[in-house]
């Protein structure tokens, strides 16, 4: 029996890491909070992975290709036991390795990103290798949606397909924008289901902040034998803090002392904060 | 690594040879399949054609190590190299996988292909990564005199291919470990990979001429063995590095670094390509038109040599310029 509740007040949790992170120097605040749904889902009701399993061999791999969110992965794994909680308050310090970007020295972080269009292809050598030495693992891999434009993402996937490799599932986290930019005014995605159907995924598009829809799509693995998975999940950037969600401009985020106090308040319910640090204009 | 070696020494059976006494062993390729035609049949499901996707292939690779596996992977040098660098710099070099790149046609060996196939920057770009390891057979037994040692080290290596036919006697193979092929004081020559072979016999030649020149092997760039190079500057007084790659970033540029950082003011006069691609056509033309034939390399050190008497003379700064190749303007070769 799944409890929603939970994954609820866990994401909840995460996301308030995130807001945390985002100040002494600010961290890409709007993709974690997009994709924070997702990855608490998956860890707590469809990796088989857990802190105590790090090195087992038939353990599910979880890579995050658009490392830029990684505020969202930090906070699942403390929040998950994978490292104290008390750790993310080293955020930026040269004391730790809490940077902008994943790496493996991070308890539960399977492989480090930052250029866009990797894990894919990573991703698919651990799941053919889990398949060629007869393994449980599946690998989920999670990319950005403005992360489509690389070409090495449509190239992995041509392969994936042709591999057969039915213990990968692609998540996009289809917040709508890249950077700055609504994807559809830049370099459109869609039909991306489409796109994605046509290489050879059994796709499914969801609402990715919907637990019901987020079970669904995972409760059946591989959707189809002998093909990868690829879900779309349809997202919001920001989300959960409705002064921010959908916000261009507030992709990247350095936020002040007391607008993470407003934040903090803002995702428990208050009113919406009004932001006064200047947004930011990455590219 | 204990291994029942088959009769035919050749690339392909070598490493299958050593693939199935190592289940690690994993052998990838981006459709080059040249010097392995016989691995599908050998490795079953361990041989793994990803088609023309470099970069996945390389992602792959790095997905295979991180279970264990050491992955061998194969594509011309040019692509591997460049069109997949960030892959290698990303996921092999800041990981520290044990993944081999085994980089095709390398240098003069992509003959009459065009600039595009002209890997004559890989050892430059290879460099760059820390960690990476790099080997540059002279011929086929030094290739499979490295290979077992290569593929058991734990660090990422590239592999300048080349399995041409052998010439030469060889030391033991050790990483990091050069080997003198000829011993002598009035030249020290430095190089590595395909033209190391001709160099020999330009050396031979002078030899029987009087002149005795000191022909170091690197035969790995990565660890460079500094001591050779030392030792040659030291015991010669100029040094020729003799190579199929860029003036920028190769054996050149790495023997200079040495040179510096050691202390030691030796004049080095370098065979390489400077600033150009090659003129694209069969190899042994490619050596005549681009001064590496071993006629043309006898001429070219008998001249070193003449500017190294001139230079212990005059004291002079040894002029390190040859005269142009005809025709063949700064990039812009027109085959």
């Amino acid at each position: 029996m799944t409890d929603f509740a939970e994954v609820e007040r866990i994401a909840r949790r995460v996301r308030a890491h995130a807001i945390r992170m985002a100040t002494g120097g600010g961290c890409f605040l709007g993709a974690s909070l997009s994709c924070a749904d997702i990855l608490v889902y998956l860890y707590t009701h469809v990796l088989r992975t857990s802190p105590a399993r790090r090195e087992d061999p038939t353990r599910d791999y979880l890579l995050l290709s658009k490392g830029h969110d990684v505020p969202a992965l930090y906070g699942t794994l403390a929040e998950l036991g994978y490292f104290p909680t008390a750790r993310l308050a080293n955020h930026l310090s040269t004391g730790d390795h809490l940077y902008w970007h994943p790496n493996r020295a991070i308890p539960g972080v399977e492989f480090h990103s930052g250029s866009l269009g990797h894990l894919l292809s990573v991703g698919m050598g651990i799941a053919l290798e889990a398949k060629i030495s007869g393994g449980p693992s599946r690998v989920f891999v999670v990319v950005g949606d403005g992360e489509l434009n690389e070409g090495s993402v449509w190239e992995a996937a041509l392969v994936a397909s042709a591999k057969r490799l039915d213990n990968l599932v692609v998540i996009v986290d289809r917040n709508g924008f890249q950077a700055n930019l609504a994807t559809e005014s830049l370099i459109p995605l869609e039909p991306l289901a489409d796109k994605l159907a046509s290489f050879g995924f059994a796709v499914s598009e969801i609402d990715g902040h919907h637990l019901p829809s987020l079970g669904e799509a995972f409760a059946t693995l591989p959707r189809r034998p002998g093909s990868p998975t690829a879900i779309v999940a349809q997202t919001i950037r920001n989300k959960g803090l409705p002064s921010l969600e959908g916000r261009a401009e507030r992709w990247f985020v350095n936020l002040s002392p007391a607008e993470v106090q407003m934040l903090l308040q803002e995702l428990e319910g208050s009113s919406p904060a009004t932001l006064t640090s200047e947004p930011l204009v990455v590219r | 690594m204990t291994v029942a070696v088959t009769n035919d020494r050749t690339y392909s059976r070598l490493l299958g040879d050593l693939a199935l006494a190592d289940p690690r062993l994993v052998v990838l390729t981006a459709e080059n399949r040249a010097a392995i035609r016989d691995l599908p049949e050998r490795l079953g499901d361990r041989f793994i054609d990803v088609g023309i996707c470099e970069q996945t292939m390389i992602g792959m690779a790095a997905g295979f190590a991180l279970r264990g596996r050491i992955p061998v992977v194969h594509a011309l040098a040019t692509f591997l190299t460049l069109r997949a660098f960030e892959f290698i710099r990303d996921d092999v070099g800041i990981a520290g996988l044990p993944v081999k790149l085994i980089g095709g046609v390398p240098g003069f060996l992509s003959e009459a292909n065009g600039p595009t196939h002209q890997a004559i920057d890989d050892l430059a770009v290879m460099r760059a990564i820390p960690g990476m390891q790099i080997f540059c057979p002279a011929d086929e037994s030094e290739l499979l005199a490295g290979l077992p040692d290569v593929l058991t080290s734990p660090a990422p290596t590239y592999v300048r291919f080349n399995a041409s036919a052998t010439r030469l006697h060889h030391a033991p193979f050790e990483l990091g470990r050069a080997e003198v092929l000829c011993d002598g004081h009035d030249l020290g020559i430095l190089a590595a990979g395909l033209l190391v072979p001709y160099v020999k016999e330009a050396c031979d030649i002078l030899s029987g001429e009087g002149i005795h020149a000191r022909l170091v092997n690197l035969r790995t760039i990565a660890p460079v063995d500094e001591e050779a190079i030392v030792e040659a500057a030291t015991r010669c007084h100029v040094l020729v590095v003799v190579e199929d790659h860029l003036l920028v970033g190769g054996i050149y540029q790495l023997v200079c670094e040495v040179l510096v950082r050691r202390g030691l003011s030796v004049p080095v006069l370098p065979f390489g390509l400077d600033a150009r691609w090659f003129r694209p056509a069969l190899l042994p033309d490619v050596l005549d038109y681009e001064g590496f034939s071993v006629a043309k390399l006898s001429e070219r050190l008998r001249r070193a040599h003449r500017h190294r008497i001139a230079a212990s003379r005059s004291a002079e700064v040894v002029d390190v310029h040859f005269e142009p190749l005809p025709s063949v303007s700064n990039g812009r070769s027109t085959p």
